[in-house]
């Protein structure tokens, strides 16, 4: 395989518990082992300063970038032999597009307000573990472009709307 | 959102028809984002009936004018290869087009899906790569993948290094001065892994890597100082360019680059810096974690062995480490370096003996101490004087827990053993013992001072208490366990010595490390000394003589019967062995007693001798029986074998394991075998033909023509002679290319008698399909040469 391909990608607070998280490889095939990993990394990277720019670790036979600010860590994962520079582009990618949808305040409370913004922006820039975007600008454009525009937009909808939606398009067709 | 949340639910496609239809609807929508999520998530959802829907779309998406949807369909694409590939596989044309496509990303992820699909056929990537190289790439990303893809058809196409510079070599290293840093570290990468690079073809990648190691960003520090801890293990020397950066990197904030800078430096430094560094290290070692101090202590162990004259300093530097707060592991880690340097170089011996010695006073490692001491009573007795280590041996007699001191009695004997002037004060020594609290300690002590003490046979004492056993201590116990106590005494000699020979597949590779005070691990046996040895283990074959040559092992049973049997032919000077390698697949039967009746009478000149029945073969564990035949001595004799393999069959209840007490006779069929004169032939190369031919006498040359008759081709016809021979085709000769009308082959090797023997084939195709040979033999022995035209004039 050598397409560059991502691990996981976590947004953890400043005592290790979970903002936002997305695994994209079955090494960590349940909730419990997912969960210690994230502790374990946040215990090994806790001490070092990775606010300026970003830091690198080698963990458990992984490849680990991370990046710090206010009371969030923002961790990407990738393979031993990966292309460390590579990981760190999809980092800064993920770290300056939620400073960009966050309007700047990019701590632990606006995060969590902002959750569906987040996690839509995990999801442009991975899919399935490969790099779908890296310009924060281009990122934050598509997740707003989600949550702005109002008419019949299934996204701004919940399921059973969306539902009731399909279902009146799907009689329609059906009637045409 | 909503999109996210289907994906994240995944359901299967036929739950959900409606969520899939308004999906499709969606893919067809006016609003990109749309189009571009409902791909994404259809394609995480969907099954193979949906996909043939749907692939319409997605065929058209591939080539949409809008980059988000074009990635997407793209993306899907790569996931959808792995479960559906002949349905992505169509969409080659497409995925072509968008590889031409403006938008950066969306040329990254066209090359990626049709890398992909391609992926198994060399000459589609080959042109591929060709192709994108002379273009233009225009994302980093892109750039990356293309050089790891160049990398691959550089590595595939390996076979013709002689030729100047690779293919694609200038690609990479243009590719060391593009603007974006991945590509730059991705080529420089890419370099340093080419097989068998040239320093020549390093350098510019290195001067790249240098120029990372300053940068103010840890991960471009941390990048190039891993690559170029790889390269120092292969060209340390291209690498010391970089020792001055690397130094200033050992006290680096982040502790991975701080160790894996000093374990390249100690790689790749000379003798005049070792001092140097052994300075830094020190500081630094209290600073790393356990799992990093394990890696710098072997290379520093490696550093030793290449530099024995600076063996004072790092033994002090070992010992020193050794006194400071430390887990198991990486305890044991020095110990085994310091017993490592204590083997290889002798002048540290001494030194670090005493080491060891200080440091077992006050071990908190029962399994160090015991090791050290057994240790100790190897290597103690041969310096020049024991005595200095006996004080800190005795001590532990007095100091430690029964274990530590049951391994320090035995030390002690062993000292007295080997050192006469010691003795008596050994006695002294090992009768205060007696009265220890442990059982163990006291046994031992009485043993050692009756055995030692008594007169007579001081040597077989001394092989019966301190030799080692070499019987594998599984049969041991196995047999114990069988023995029943009865009037006779249990015999140690009826305990078989061989070792049954495990699966390949349970034996872990023997680790690279060289092994500090354990054992070596057995490697299974399959090369030609591996043989020699099994076949002098026992008796019956042991006086042979040198085994000539083994052949690969031979089936003699179709796949997939109930009993596969394989056979080696081991050819002496007057012997020949066939060892049968059977495995018994059938889980409810158990074999016992299992040989094979050999039926010679197509082979006049071989005389059987012996046979060596396999005593139990139960399921799926294979084991080995032998037949010996006589032969005259010097002859290449061949004959026809016809096999039978003939047993006791128990059944075996699968349950319990256990087999029934009485057994059936029962026999076997199995496929004949032939001794041919290519056993004889030892397959040896040489590397100047031209110089041996000219160094063998000509009056040993014999030449001849043949007609080799009609055949397919000139290739079959070359090939077909080299396997008759047995021989080895030298200079590449083998290959003959296609469409040519003649061939020249040459081949070496060495006849039994230890003959060498070179041949010289001419080929030539006459009207439509004969092939005619001139054949001209140059030999030590012109017995061998005929011998050798015989062979060709019978096959």
């Amino acid at each position: 395989e050598s397409c560059p391909s991502i691990k996981n990608i976590l947004l953890l607070d400043s005592e290790g518990n979970r903002v936002a998280v997305k695994y994209y490889s079955d090494e960590w095939p349940n909730n419990s082992v997912k969960e210690a990993f994230e502790k374990s990394l946040f215990t090994k990277t806790q001490k070092t300063n990775a606010r300026t720019e970003a830091e690198i670790a080698m963990f458990e036979s992984h490849i680990i970038v991370y990046k710090f600010v206010q009371d969030l860590h923002f961790f990407v994962t990738g393979a031993e032999n990966e292309n460390e520079l590579i990981l760190v582009t999809v980092l800064q990618g993920f770290f300056d597009a939620v400073g960009l949808l966050l309007r700047g305040t990019v701590d632990k409370k606006e995060a969590l307000e902002n959750l569906d913004l987040i996690l839509l922006c995990l999801d442009e820039i991975v899919d399935g573990g490969i790099i779908l975007e890296t310009d924060a600008n281009v990122i934050a454009g598509k997740v707003a472009s989600h949550s702005i525009d109002a008419a019949a937009a299934l996204s701004e909808q919940t399921i059973s709307q969306a539902l009731a939606t399909a279902r009146e398009h799907l009689a329609r067709s059906l009637l045409k | 959102m909503v999109y996210v949340i289907i994906k994240e639910l995944s359901p299967s496609a036929d739950e959900v028809i409606i969520v899939t239809s308004s999906l499709m609807k969606d893919m067809t929508s006016k609003t990109d984002m749309y189009r571009a999520n409902a791909i994404r998530v259809l394609c995480q959802i969907t099954d193979g009936t949906l996909l043939t829907q749907i692939e319409r779309y997605l065929k058209q998406a591939i080539v949409d004018k809008n980059p988000v949807v074009a990635s997407a369909a793209l993306v899907s694409g790569i996931h959808l290869l792995q479960t559906n590939p002949e349905i992505v596989k169509r969409w080659s044309n497409e995925v072509q087009e968008a590889v031409q496509s403006r938008a950066a990303l969306v040329q990254f992820h066209a090359l990626a899906l049709l890398h992909q699909i391609r992926q198994n056929d060399r000459l589609a990537v080959n042109k591929l790569v060709s192709s994108l190289t002379r273009g233009s790439v225009r994302s980093p990303l892109a750039q990356c993948l293309l050089i790891r893809y160049t990398s691959q058809v550089i590595r595939e196409s390996a076979s013709n290094t002689q030729t100047g510079d690779r293919p694609f070599y200038d690609f990479l290293e243009g590719c060391l001065r593009h603007k974006a840093e991945m590509v730059i570290f991705e080529a420089a990468r890419a370099i340093t892994e080419l097989n068998g690079v040239t320093s020549r073809e390093l350098t510019p990648a290195i001067t790249v890597l240098q120029l990372f190691l300053s940068s103010t960003k840890p991960v471009l520090r941390f990048a190039a100082v891993r690559t170029l801890n790889k390269v120092a293990m292969t060209h340390p020397i291209a690498v010391t360019n970089c020792n001055i950066d690397m130094e200033s990197l050992i006290s680096d904030q982040n502790r991975s680059i701080a160790t894996l800078a000093i374990t390249t430096l100690l790689k790749t430094g000379n003798e005049s810096s070792v001092d140097r560094l052994m300075k830094q290290i020190t500081t630094f070692m209290s600073d790393i974690a356990d799992e990093f101090k394990i890696v710098v202590i072997e290379a520093i162990r490696s550093l030793c062995l290449k530099f024995p004259l600076k063996h004072r300093s790092l033994m002090n530097f070992l010992s020193n480490i050794l006194r400071e707060e430390g887990g198991f592991e990486y305890k044991k880690a020095i110990v085994d370096s310091i017993v490592i340097l204590i083997r290889d170089i002798p002048e540290a011996k001494e030194s670090g003996l005493l080491h060891l010695c200080e440091f077992i006073e006050d071990c908190e490692f029962t399994y160090l101490s015991t090791q050290i001491l057994h240790f100790l009573g190897i290597e103690g007795p041969k310096t020049s004087d024991p005595s200095k280590y006996i004080r800190y041996i005795y001590n532990r007699v007095h100091l430690e827990n029964a274990t530590v001191r049951a391994g320090a009695v035995s030390t002690l004997a062993k000292f007295g053993a080997m050192v006469d002037s010691l003795k008596p004060r050994i006695f002294v020594l090992l009768r205060r013992c007696l009265f220890d609290t442990d059982d163990e300690v006291r046994d031992r002590a009485t043993l050692y001072l009756n055995t030692l003490g008594a007169d007579g046979a001081v040597e077989d004492m001394k092989e019966f208490l301190f030799g080692s056993l070499d019987i594998p201590l599984v049969n041991l116990e196995r047999s114990l366990k069988n023995y029943e106590p009865s009037e006779e005494s249990f015999d140690i000699n009826s305990v078989p010595k061989e070792v049954k020979i495990q699966p390949l597949a349970e034996k872990k590779a023997p680790g690279k490390k060289p092994t500090g005070l354990g054992g070596p691990p057995p490697s299974p046996p399959s090369t030609i000394d591996a043989y020699e040895k099994l076949l002098s283990s026992i008796p019956e074959f042991a006086n042979f003589g040198k085994l000539f040559k083994s052949s690969a092992p031979v089936e003699l049973t179709e796949a997939e019967t109930e009993y596969a049997v394989n056979v080696v032919k081991h050819i002496f000077d007057g012997h020949v062995v066939f060892q049968y390698n059977c495995t018994n697949t059938i889980p409810e039967q158990l074999l016992e007693n299992v040989t094979v009746i050999v039926d010679a009478s197509e082979a006049e000149e071989f005389a059987e001798v012996a046979s060596k029945p396999l005593r139990s073969l139960p399921y799926d564990s294979p084991g080995q029986t032998f037949v010996a035949f006589e032969k005259p001595e010097g002859v290449p004799a061949v004959g026809k074998f016809s096999n039978m393999l003939r047993f006791i069959v128990k059944e075996v209840d699968p349950s319990t394991g256990e087999a029934e007490d009485d057994g059936v006779e029962d026999e076997y069929q199995l496929e004949e075998l032939e001794v041919v004169a290519a056993d004889y032939m030892l397959k040896v190369g040489v590397s100047n033909f031209r110089n041996a031919w000219e160094s063998m006498v000509p009056d040993c040359e014999r030449v001849d023509e043949y007609d080799l008759g009609p055949r397919e081709n000139l290739a079959e016809a070359v090939n077909a002679v080299i396997n008759l021979l047995g021989m080895q085709p030298c200079e590449g000769t083998e290959v003959v290319p296609s469409n040519s009308r003649s061939h020249t082959c040459l081949l070496s090797g060495v006849y039994i008698g230890n003959v060498k023997v070179l041949v010289r084939l001419q080929f030539g195709i006459d009207g439509p399909k004969d092939v005619a040979m001139k054949l001209a033999v140059r030999s030590e022995d012109e017995a061998v040469s005929d011998a050798i035209h015989e062979i060709v004039a019978s096959g």
